[in-house]
């Protein structure tokens, strides 16, 4: 019996050293990314400034990487004047993409972060052409567009530029605001405009508002010269009775039990009057 | 006369048994590796994924799909990931994630102990048949026997737990069932296969024990182990789904077959990970069963058996482990590979802290193995030789385990700062970071591998003409690849960027494993004919016990931490970038949490345990006959 005891004594006591270890370390919680309401009335510039340093650090995970050497796994972009920077990148032979100033060029390397790697910290085997970043508009991170607008404008200020972004309009507030989850479980307000519906809907997720290019699903910008009124309703509430040539059926089939008559009927007309 | 024919019956013993062995794999592999093959050839991957917008496989061409959902072809349901708010998960007053993750922990510790202990018996057995020493087949028995009760724990702990996620996640639940389908059958039957190959392999011991009979025992044990390691691979398949999801789209609808639902880029990794570790775990844990009957009896003989049983599942604990930290390699490797973002929250963000955990962890597991082995010289007259090695052995471990520990960041006031002259330690500092701490496991490993390597050879003297090259090739090989591993260390981590840091620690592996695989080859050739020094089991101090208690309790704390790190690094996600946890609990709890938690179920794990262990005493115990009670009572 003797050496039961102490085998569990031993035992125990020595588990319960290393829950000791864990809590004399830094306690640290990591939450979930959680959406802010902006109050668009009183939103100044140094406001949307100080957001877009605090997605820098936060929700963006930008500084996992973005770090000083020899820890960082990309450039140290907060020792880095980004405008100057943006120049130099620009003109540089090797560069992919389309933008003319700084601004694009932030916004470019964010959501397509390939069309201009950084000598040295491109993907392992691709030869500085394939970066290693994700797309920060995509699943995991998902910024929506005036979060990264915010953080291009930190970006520019941080430095003493000149902020080119502006801020962010009515439309954009509400999205954000829209797109916030239901805390304790309580239903999200009804949208108040069509926009508002489409960030509360997500359907910037799979389908281009702007264009006719196709995500999951087929590009709207001119949806209301192909479709209906009457096709459009039918699209949302019952997505499998008619399926768009080229695309499967992965629009999902219970926005009638979610969408009031209301927010259907305003996304309806908005999206007929695309033409 | 008797004994050629003897060995001739045992040789053709041998052979029948080896083809069958032969025969019953090429069977296994037909039949499992053809389906695979038929699944791949269904249309091809491109087909399947290129429907989703633009995206096809690079180099080639755009397949049209289209065609088949115009000509009205019926296409299956396509059913995307549920989009869950906080009233979808079901609120029973307690933490759901605290319920799901004791009880998940429990079913994984026990599942990885019953996977592993029918892999080395196996192969104890086989020892046993070839070399002839029936010490071997009643050890390999007995090992059996212990963990017999481990098989319906496990049972029971995965009921309880798909019972609870089922009542607590069931959108996420729902989502899972929908993309794995069928193959939740197909795991369900190899249950069925597996307790028929456990009793039969269990309860057959004895029915067949010799000649060709032997080799249909073994044979029912390789089977028994294929459907095991079958059934860890398929659940495998749904953690590494949930971290690095395939065979779907962006919002989570199925566009691949199940292999490819399964095959994600972190499957093989965690497969041989989970595989490798299991084997360690196992041998801990039997080897702590060893230890407490060592203990328990003053008899000399089943000291002696207790004592050799104890190390030799040390010998098994400590091999497993040593490749271990390699497989942790290749799969944080994949890791970054899949996603830069989620290696560093594992390695450089809020998660870092765990790994000075793991440090210690390891440290540990190092020095009871090491220490264990040191005392077991005792058992041997040729050790003396070796003793002066032990100092230097645990000066080494010592300061690479101090290193290891050391922090990089640490969390301090205005006048901390002050006093420390900033934000690191001007010496201390540079400790912190991964070169370091490369430098330090490798070291670790190869010290540890020394002391095995010294403890081998304490009982034996080499006859060969070349021992005395044979040595200083040996010695040469380690100071070379210690020098190797300090260069590489210190030149890539300091003096270069990240990208080459990285790189240098795969040739800093490369250095360890060829120390270990030229000592065992060495080792092997050197010691073939060697003359043999007496050795005593069962002479060995009572205290080296502990090290064989303080390994299991290592392995499964260490254990836990680990599931802590895989499940955390999804963040707020229950699959990856597909489907997001709403649920109260989508935070990553902070170190101190997840220890007390990781002791809660270490503590009950290591209670039942004991009751396996009580359970497995009991088959041997018979109650003495009562004797004629009178009026009076017991006459």
């Amino acid at each position: 019996m003797t050496v039961f005891f102490k085998t569990i004594g031993f035992s125990i006591g020595l588990a319960l050293v290393f829950t000791l270890v864990t809590q004399l370390l830094p306690q640290v919680e990591g939450e979930a990314p959680v959406e802010t309401k902006v109050d668009l009335a009183s939103l100044t510039m140094d406001d949307f400034v100080a957001m877009g340093e605090d997605l820098f650090m936060n929700k963006g995970t930008c500084t996992l990487c973005h770090k000083p050497p020899p820890i960082g796994r990309a450039p140290d972009i907060q020792s880095m004047d980004m405008v100057s920077t943006s120049s130099e990148r620009l003109a540089d032979e090797r560069y992919q993409g389309e933008s003319k100033d700084a601004a694009d060029y932030i916004l470019e390397s964010m959501i397509d972060p390939s069309k201009f790697v950084v000598a040295g910290w491109g993907k392992k085997g691709s030869n500085d052409t394939v970066s290693p970043m994700p797309a920060v508009d995509k699943a995991p991170i998902q910024l929506s567009a005036m979060e990264m607008d915010a953080i291009i404008a930190y970006l520019q200020a941080k430095d003493g530029n000149e902020v080119t972004i502006s801020l962010p309009s009515p439309e954009a507030a509400a999205e954000v605001v829209a797109a916030a989850p239901a805390a304790g479980g309580v239903a999200p307000a009804p949208a108040a405009t069509a926009e508002e519906a489409l960030g509360k809907y997500a359907c910037s997720a799979c389908h281009a508002m702007d264009s006719e290019d196709p995500l999951v699903g087929p590009g709207l910008a001119t949806v209301g010269a192909r479709l209906s009124e009457t096709e459009i309703r039918q699209s949302i509430v019952d997505p499998a009775a008619v399926i768009t040539e080229g695309f499967p059926p992965a629009m999902p089939a219970d926005f009638a039990e979610k969408m009031t008559v209301r927010e259907l009927e305003m996304l309806v007309q908005h999206l007929a009057e695309k033409k | 006369m008797r004994s050629n024919r003897q060995q001739s019956i045992r040789r053709n013993g041998f052979s029948n048994g080896l083809g069958w062995l032969l025969s019953l794999l090429a069977v296994l592999l037909v039949f499992g590796v053809t389906p695979v093959f038929a699944d791949m050839g269904m249309g091809g991957a491109e087909q399947r994924i290129a429907p989703i917008g633009r995206v096809h496989i690079e180099g080639q061409d755009f397949v049209p799909v289209a065609d088949s959902v115009a000509s009205g072809a019926e296409e299956p349901e396509q059913i995307a990931a549920p989009r869950t708010s906080r009233k979808d998960y079901p609120n029973i007053g307690v933490s759901s994630r605290a319920v799901v993750w004791i009880l998940a922990q429990l079913h994984l510790f026990f599942g990885a102990l019953v996977l592993a202990v029918p892999l080395f018996v196996l192969v104890i057995e086989l020892v046993g048949v070839m070399t002839g020493d029936e010490r071997y087949d009643s050890m390999a028995h007995e090992f059996m026997k212990i963990s017999l009760t481990g098989f319906s724990i496990t049972a029971i702990f995965g009921g309880s737990l798909a019972l609870a996620l089922f009542l607590l996640y069931p959108d996420f639940m729902g989502y899972m069932m929908h993309v794995f389908g069928a193959q939740w059958l197909v795991y369900a039957g190899l249950f069925f296969l597996e307790s028929f190959f456990l009793y039969t392999y269990y309860y057959g011991w004895n029915a067949m024990r010799y000649g060709n009979l032997k080799w249909v025992h073994l044979s029912l044990g390789l089977l028994l182990n294929g459907a095991g390691m079958t059934i860890m691979v398929i659940s495998n398949s749904w953690a590494t789904f949930m971290m690095a999801p395939s065979g779907v789209n962006e919002v989570g609808v199925v566009v691949g077959n199940i292999w490819e639902v399964m095959k994600g880029p972190l499957w093989n990794p965690i497969n041989l990970h989970r595989f490798i570790a299991n084997i360690g775990f196992g041998g801990a844990v039997v080897g702590a069963y060893a230890a407490y009957k060592f203990l328990s009896t003053k008899d000399m003989e089943k000291r002696a058996h207790y004592d050799w049983m104890g190390y030799t599942s040390n010998f098994i604990a400590i091999l497993a482990f040593l490749p271990l930290p390699f497989a942790g390699y290749w799969l944080m490797a994949e890791i970054y590979a899949y996603s830069q973002q989620m290696g560093i929250t594992a390695m450089g963000g809020i998660l870092a802290w765990l790994f000075i955990v793991q440090a210690v962890l390891i440290g540990t597991i190092l020095l009871a193995g090491n220490y264990y082995l040191w005392a077991g010289m005792s058992r041997t007259e040729g050790s003396k030789r070796y003793k002066p090695f032990i100092g230097f052995i645990a000066f080494v471990l010592v300061v690479c385990f101090l290193t290891w520990v050391t922090p990089h960041t640490l969390i301090l006031s205005a006048s901390e700062i002050a006093q420390l002259g900033g934000s690191h330690h001007h010496i201390l500092g540079p400790l912190g970071i991964m070169p370091a701490k490369n430098i330090a496991v490798n070291l670790m490993l190869i010290v540890t591998f020394l002391s095995f390597q010294l403890y081998r050879r304490s009982d034996k003297v080499a006859t060969v003409s070349w021992a005395p090259i044979g040595n200083a090739l040996m010695v040469a090989i380690y100071v070379v690849a210690i020098v190797n591993i300090i260069f590489l260390g210190v030149y890539f981590g300091y003096f270069s960027n990240t990208v080459y840091k990285v790189g240098s620690s795969v040739a800093q592996v490369s250095s360890t494993l060829v120390v270990i695989i030229a000592g065992i080859v060495i080792d092997s050739l050197m010691f073939k004919n060697a003359k043999t020094l007496p050795s005593h089991w069962g002479r060995i101090p009572d205290r080296a016990q502990y090290a064989l208690f303080a390994l299991p309790i290592a392995f499964t704390w260490l254990m836990g931490l680990m599931g802590y790190v895989r499940s955390s690094v999804k963040t707020h996600w229950h699959v990856y970038t597909v489907m997001k946890d709403n649920s109260p609990d989508n935070f990553i709890p902070t170190i101190g949490y997840a220890g007390n938690m990781i002791t809660i179920v270490t503590v009950l794990f290591l209670l039942f345990v004991l009751f396996m262990f009580w359970v497995a005493s009991l088959s041997g115990t018979k109650q003495a006959k009562p004797e004629t009670v009178t009026e009076g009572g017991v006459a």
